[in-house]
């Protein structure tokens, strides 16, 4: 797992794959072999591969020689599934993480979005699909400066 | 192939294909759509679209059990072999036209995966409750633009109009049953497309009183897609999108 921490993820590099929750377990075989489960964040995730041969690579620089990767969909990928450090990771990358919870709660939901730049909860939702999948651009009403947001989902 | 199984197979097929023919559709607004906000969100909803037709069509490839995967079955099919329903074929025309396309599926989509979330078929419900997720969004982003033309200029509300005039003749295909998909409901598999027409309507009504328009009947409604029966715009869009694997067929990226 530790290995695994240090592999970013392809499209926001300030966190790793554990951070983001899509490591989704890791053990070891009767025979001997590493097995890793792999869930992606939506369905066409055009990362998913590149995680998936990133996640081998990493291993295989660590040593580990037998190594299977196995895509599961259940649970569904949910942004409760990011980590406590991997949210003040995202903060301080520049994109508004979700906040706890909210991913059960609706979509339109009040939760108050707040700048990653200056903190001002005074923003707005410019477009509801953003520079990936897993993003919407926000905009914030007292600095202007436009934001990355996660989707809660 | 014994008998559930095929039912299977066609179930995924027709829910695959219809993921897959609106996702290549909306790529065509690519680079082409009003504003980059707006093309960031049609390229969005593609991508999603076509990430949901690729975990179905491979599952209905392992059902098929005939070595058959999602890309052999998007790229080497031809126009009759297709299962789509026929709305979402239909060409983009304007954008209020490709909303009015988008609203109705997604109202639709969103029901469908809502319920086959507790599907018998565990593979199945794992599809679906992943799908659901990305088609409430996308529900949402279409009927807030059918809001915010319907309810606009003069011009965008008459292209509106139009969009949603041309589209209502396809809707009730989207809900129409056979004995094979019976009998998938009766094994708990499937949804029953009758039982939720009644939440469709509702939604499409609420919105379009939202946006100041009106429901209408659906006239003249055509059918044949989930029996292959196409129009011709289809097999345009499988020459664009097929070209390239059926010229090098063992290509690899």
């Amino acid at each position: 797992m530790a290995v695994l921490g240090l592999v970013p993820d392809p499209e926001i590099p300030a966190v790793s794959v554990v951070d983001l929750g899509i490591v989704r377990g890791l053990f070891t075989g009767g025979d001997g072999a590493l097995k890793v489960r792999l869930t992606p964040t939506y369905t066409g995730c055009p990362a998913t591969q590149l995680i998936e041969r990133s996640v081998r690579e990493a291993l295989d620089a660590a040593g580990f020689r037998d190594v299977a990767i196995e895509t599961v969909l259940a649970p569904a990928w949910s942004t409760d599934m990011i980590s406590e450090a991997g949210r003040e990771k995202l903060r301080a990358y520049g994109i508004a993480p979700p906040p706890r919870g909210a991913a059960s709660r609706s979509l339109r939901g009040g939760d108050a979005v707040e700048c990653p730049r200056c903190g001002s909860a005074d923003t707005r939702e410019v477009s509801r699909f953003g520079s990936t999948p897993c993003k919407a651009l926000w905009q914030c009403n007292a600095c202007h400066e436009p934001f990355d947001r996660f989707k809660c989902h | 192939m014994n008998q559930p199984a095929d039912a299977l197979f066609q179930y995924l097929l027709r829910l695959g294909d219809d993921s897959l023919i609106l996702g290549q559709r909306l790529t065509e607004w690519c680079g082409h759509a009003p504003t980059i906000e707006v093309d960031l969100s049609l390229s969005n909803l593609a991508l999603d679209l076509i990430g949901q037709a690729t975990l179905l069509l491979d599952y209905a490839g392992e059902v098929e059990d005939k070595g058959r995967d999602a890309d052999r079955l998007a790229f080497h099919r031809d126009a009759e072999q297709f299962t789509n329903c026929l709305l979402v074929e239909q060409p983009n025309g304007d954008f209020a036209q490709t909303m009015a396309r988008q609203f109705f599926f997604s109202c639709y989509s969103e029901l469908m995966f809502a319920e086959l979330e507790t599907s018998a078929d565990p593979r199945l419900a794992e599809i679906a409750a992943k799908a659901v997720k990305e088609v409430r969004y996308h529900a949402d982003l279409a009927a807030d633009w059918v809001i915010r033309l319907g309810d606009g200029t003069d011009e965008s509300r008459r292209r509106m109009i139009e969009g949603l005039d041309w589209f209502w003749r396809f809707v009730d295909e989207m809900f129409a049953m056979d004995a094979a998909e019976n009998a998938l409901v009766q094994r708990g598999v499937a949804v029953d497309r009758a039982a939720i027409r009644e939440a469709f309507d509702q939604r499409i009504a609420a919105t379009l009183a939202q946006a100041g328009l009106e429901v209408q009947a659906s006239g003249w409604p055509l059918s044949g897609g989930r029996e292959g029966r196409h129009g011709e715009e289809l097999s345009r869009l499988l020459a664009e999108m097929q070209v390239l694997p059926r010229a090098h067929p063992e290509a690899v990226w």
